[in-house]
C-alpha cells in the first residue's frame, strides 16, 4: 500500500518518546548542560584579596572585531588602589548589542581580568540595559558573576564552575608534558579547576574529589543544592566522552 | 413560514413564546458548542499534529496549553487592524464574515444528540415540548449545507480580489476554481445518501440510518449509509470535504511557502481570526456532516440512562475519530499540485460519483420491480466499466491532441 504507508509513519510518531526537554522547568528535564567552550556574557574577575585583575591596558578594546568594548584606564590612588599594578580599569563598559562573543578579549587579557561565564540568555528592553558597566561586569565578594534582574542565572549552580571558556580551549591538552599539572590560574569564587588528565589515564580512575570540592559552592544562591556542581560536572565529562 | 420548520415537532402547533424561547436557548447551545468546540479543536489539532511530528506542542498557557487558543485570539483582536489602501474596502470588510456566518449556519442542521435506535426517532422533551437535538430541521437540509458551503467560496474569492495583492488573487483564484470543482463531487455523493433516506431533511437521513443493522451470520452490522451506500461515495465525500476545507493535502489556496497565507495574506486581526475561525469551524461542521450523512449520527444503542444523552456520546465519539483523521491526512500528506488537484476532482472523482450513483439507482429499481439482481449489478458494472475506459481514451486523446498542437515533440503517454 504504498499511498497509505505515510500514515503509518506518523501514527507510529505518536507513541516515540519526545527528544524535546521542557527548558523552564527542572522537573523535567531542565536546561542541558553548557558546553565547556561556550561563550556566554563576560565578567571581569578579581584576585582573591579583591584586587580587580583588570589593569586598563585597551587590549581588549584593540582586538574586539565588533568594537563593543570601552575601556578608560586610570593611575591606580597609591593610598588605595584598586588593581596591584600602577593603572586599573577605570570605565569598563561592554555594548551586548554588538558583542558576537568571539572569545578575543578573553585571549588578549594579560591578567586574565576578563573572562566569559556560561550566561546567554539575557534579554534586554532598552539600550542601557544592553551596555554593561564595569559595575556590571565585576564579579561579586564571592568571586561569582552579579546576576542582573533581566539575566536567567536559574542554572547558577551548574554553570559557575565553567567560566573561562578560553583557558580550556588554549591549554596544552592532552599534551604528555602537562599531564597533571595545573594549567590556570584561580579565578576568585571560581577557584583552581582540575588539572586536564592526559588520555592515559582512564576517566574513572581520576581522582576528582578535591576539584569537587572546589567546585561546590555551598549556599548558592542560584536554587540548587551545593552538591549539584559535582554532579554536573560529572555528567559534562561523560558526555564529553 | 411553517411549512419551513413543518418537520421539527416543537413548531407544529403554533408558535408561542415557548417555542420562541426554546428556539434561542437551542441557539445559544448550538452556538457556545461550536465556539468552544473551535477552540478545543484548535489546541487538539496544534497537540496532535505536534505528537504525530515528534514535538510537544503548546504546552505554556495552562494545563496542557489548553489556553493557548484563548492567548492567540486575544493577541490577534488586539494587534491592528489593517486594510491595505489598495484595498476594494467594502468588499475587504465583507469577505471575513462571508467565511465564517456559513460555518456556523451549516452547525445549525447538524442532530447532534437524542435517542436514534430501531424504537426511538430521536425526539426529546425540553420543558414539555417535543423537539429535536438541532437548531433547525429544514426539509432542506442538506441542500442548505451545499448552499453555505457554495457561499463560503465567495469569503475566499472575494477576500483574495478584494485585497489588492497579487498573491491573495493567486490564492483566491487557485480556492475558488478548486472549492467549485469538488463541490460538484460533494454534491454527486450526498445524492446517493438522499436516495437512500428518501428525504433531504438531516433528521430524516439519520433516522434512516438508525433502523435495525444488517445481519451477515451471527455479526451484526449497523445500517449506516457508510455500508448501504458501498463506501464509495463515502471515500468520495470525505476527499471531496478534505478539498471543501481547504486543507492538507488540498491547502492551495493558503499554501504558505508559496503564497504567504494566500487569499488571507493581507488580512490581520480580527478578520484575520474571524478566516482562522472559520477554517477551524468548517473542519468540525465537516466532520459533523460526515458523521450524519454516512455515520448515522447520534445513532448508536443506548445503553443506561437517558437516551438523548447516549446520542450525544455517539455522536461525539463518531465526531471525534474523523477531527483525528483530519489532522493525521494534514500530519502525513503533502500538498497536492494544482494539475494534480484538478486531474482528480474532474477525472477521478466526479465520474466516479455519477457512475455510483447510476448504479444504485439501478440496483433500487431492480429491487422495487423484482428483477434478478445478479444482473443488474453485472449490468451496471460492466456499464460503468465500459464508460471508465472510454473516459479514459477520450482523455487520453485530448492529452494527445493538446501536445501535438503545442509542438512536435514526442506524444507523452
Amino acid at each position: 500500500m504504498g499511498y497509505l504507508d505515510g500514515f503509518r509513519v506518523t501514527f507510529k510518531k505518536l507513541f516515540e518518546e519526545r527528544l524535546t526537554r521542557d527548558y523552564s522547568k527542572h522537573s523535567t528535564g531542565g536546561k542541558r548542560v553548557k558546553p565547556v567552550r561556550l561563550h556566554g556574557r563576560h565578567v571581569l574577575n578579581r584576585y582573591e584579596d579583591g584586587m580587580e585583575k583588570c589593569i586598563g591596558c585597551e587590549l581588549c578594546a584593540g582586538v574586539c572585531p565588533a568594537r563593543c568594548i570601552y575601556v578608560r584606564g586610570a593611575d591606580n590612588p597609591p593610598d588605595d588602589p584598586v588593581s596591584p599594578g600602577e593603572r586599573y580599569g577605570y570605565i569598563y563598559e561592554i555594548n551586548y548589542l554588538r558583542c558576537i562573543h568571539c572569545d578575543l578579549c578573553v585571549e588578549a587579557c594579560p591578567t586574565e581580568a576578563i573572562t566569559e561565564s556560561k550566561l546567554f540568555e539575557f534579554s534586554f528592553t532598552n539600550r542601557n540595559d544592553a551596555v554593561y558597566t564595569k559595575a556590571e561586569l565585576m564579579v561579586d565578594d564571592d568571586g561569582l558573576p552579579k546576576r542582573l534582574p533581566w539575566e536567567d542565572w536559574s542554572d547558577m549552580g551548574a554553570v559557575a564552575p565553567l567560566t573561562s571558556a578560553w583557558m580550556r580551549a588554549t591549554s596544552p591538552n592532552g599534551a604528555a608534558a602537562f599531564e597533571g599539572r595545573v594549567q590556570w590560574s584561580g579565578e576568585l569564587g571560581f577557584g583552581v579547576r582540575p588539572p586536564e588528565q592526559g588520555q592515559s589515564v582512564p576517566e574513572d580512575e581520576v581522582d576528582t574529589t578535591e576539584a569537587d570540592a572546589i567546585f561546590s559552592h555551598p549556599g548558592e544562591p542560584g536554587g540548587h543544592g551545593a552538591d549539584d556542581a559535582p554532579g554536573e560536572h560529572e555528567a559534562r565529562r561523560d558526555e564529553g566522552r | 413560514m411553517s411549512a419551513l420548520f413543518a418537520l421539527d415537532p416543537l413548531l407544529e402547533g403554533g408558535i408561542g413564546l415557548a417555542e420562541v424561547l426554546i428556539v434561542l436557548l437551542k441557539t445559544l447551545v448550538a452556538f457556545g458548542l461550536l465556539l468552544v468546540g473551535v477552540i478545543l479543536m484548535i489546541w487538539f489539532e496544534r497537540k496532535l499534529i505536534s505528537d504525530f511530528q515528534n514535538r510537544v506542542g503548546p504546552n505554556k498557557a495552562g494545563p496542557w496549553g489548553l489556553f493557548q487558543t484563548l492567548a492567540d485570539g486575544l493577541k490577534l483582536i488586539m494587534k491592528e487592524d489593517l486594510i491595505p489602501a489598495k484595498a476594494d474596502r467594502r468588499v475587504f470588510i465583507l469577505a471575513p464574515f462571508l467565511s465564517a456566518v456559513p460555518a456556523f449556519v451549516v452547525f445549525s442542521v447538524v442532530p447532534i444528540g437524542g435517542a436514534f435506535t430501531p424504537e426511538d426517532d430521536g425526539v426529546v422533551r425540553i420543558f414539555g415540548h417535543d423537539t429535536y437535538m438541532q437548531l433547525a430541521d429544514p426539509p432542506i437540509g442538506v441542500l442548505l449545507i451545499l448552499a453555505c458551503s457554495s457561499i463560503a467560496v465567495y469569503g475566499v474569492m472575494l477576500a483574495g480580489w478584494s485585497s489588492g495583492s497579487k498573491y491573495s488573487l493567486l490564492g483566491a483564484v487557485r480556492g475558488t476554481a478548486q472549492m467549485v470543482s469538488y463541490e460538484a463531487a460533494l454534491a454527486l455523493s450526498v445524492v446517493v445518501v438522499v436516495m437512500l433516506a428518501g428525504s433531504l431533511s438531516t433528521h430524516d437521513i439519520v433516522l434512516s440510518q438508525s433502523a435495525a443493522g444488517y445481519e451477515i451470520g451471527s455479526f451484526g452490522l449497523p445500517r449506516w449509509n457508510i455500508i448501504a451506500t458501498g463506501l464509495v461515495p463515502f471515500v468520495i465525500f470525505l476527499i471531496a470535504g478534505t478539498a471543501e476545507l481547504n486543507r492538507p493535502p488540498f491547502d492551495l489556496v493558503e499554501a504558505e511557502q508559496e503564497l504567504v497565507g494566500g487569499f488571507h495574506t493581507e488580512y490581520s486581526s480580527f478578520r484575520f481570526a474571524l478566516f482562522y475561525l472559520a477554517e477551524f469551524m468548517n473542519t468540525i461542521t465537516m466532520s459533523a456532516i460526515i458523521v450524519t450523512l454516512f455515520l448515522g449520527g447520534p445513532a448508536g444503542p443506548v445503553l443506561i440512562g437517558p437516551g438523548w444523552l447516549w446520542g450525544v456520546v455517539w455522536f461525539s465519539l463518531k465526531l471525534f475519530v474523523f477531527l483525528f483523521i483530519f489532522v493525521w491526512v494534514r500530519a502525513t500528506l503533502p500538498r497536492f499540485r494544482y494539475d494534480q488537484l484538478m486531474n482528480i476532482g474532474w477525472k477521478a472523482l466526479i465520474p466516479l460519483a455519477l457512475g455510483w450513483i447510476l448504479l444504485l439507482g439501478a440496483i433500487n429499481i431492480g429491487r422495487d420491480e423484482d428483477w434478478n439482481m445478479g444482473v443488474v449489478v453485472g449490468g451496471s458494472f460492466a456499464v460503468l466499466v465500459l464508460c471508465w475506459l472510454l473516459l479514459t481514451t477520450a482523455v487520453d486523446a485530448a492529452q494527445r491532441n493538446r501536445a501535438a498542437i503545442d509542438d512536435d515533440e514526442e506524444v507523452p503517454v
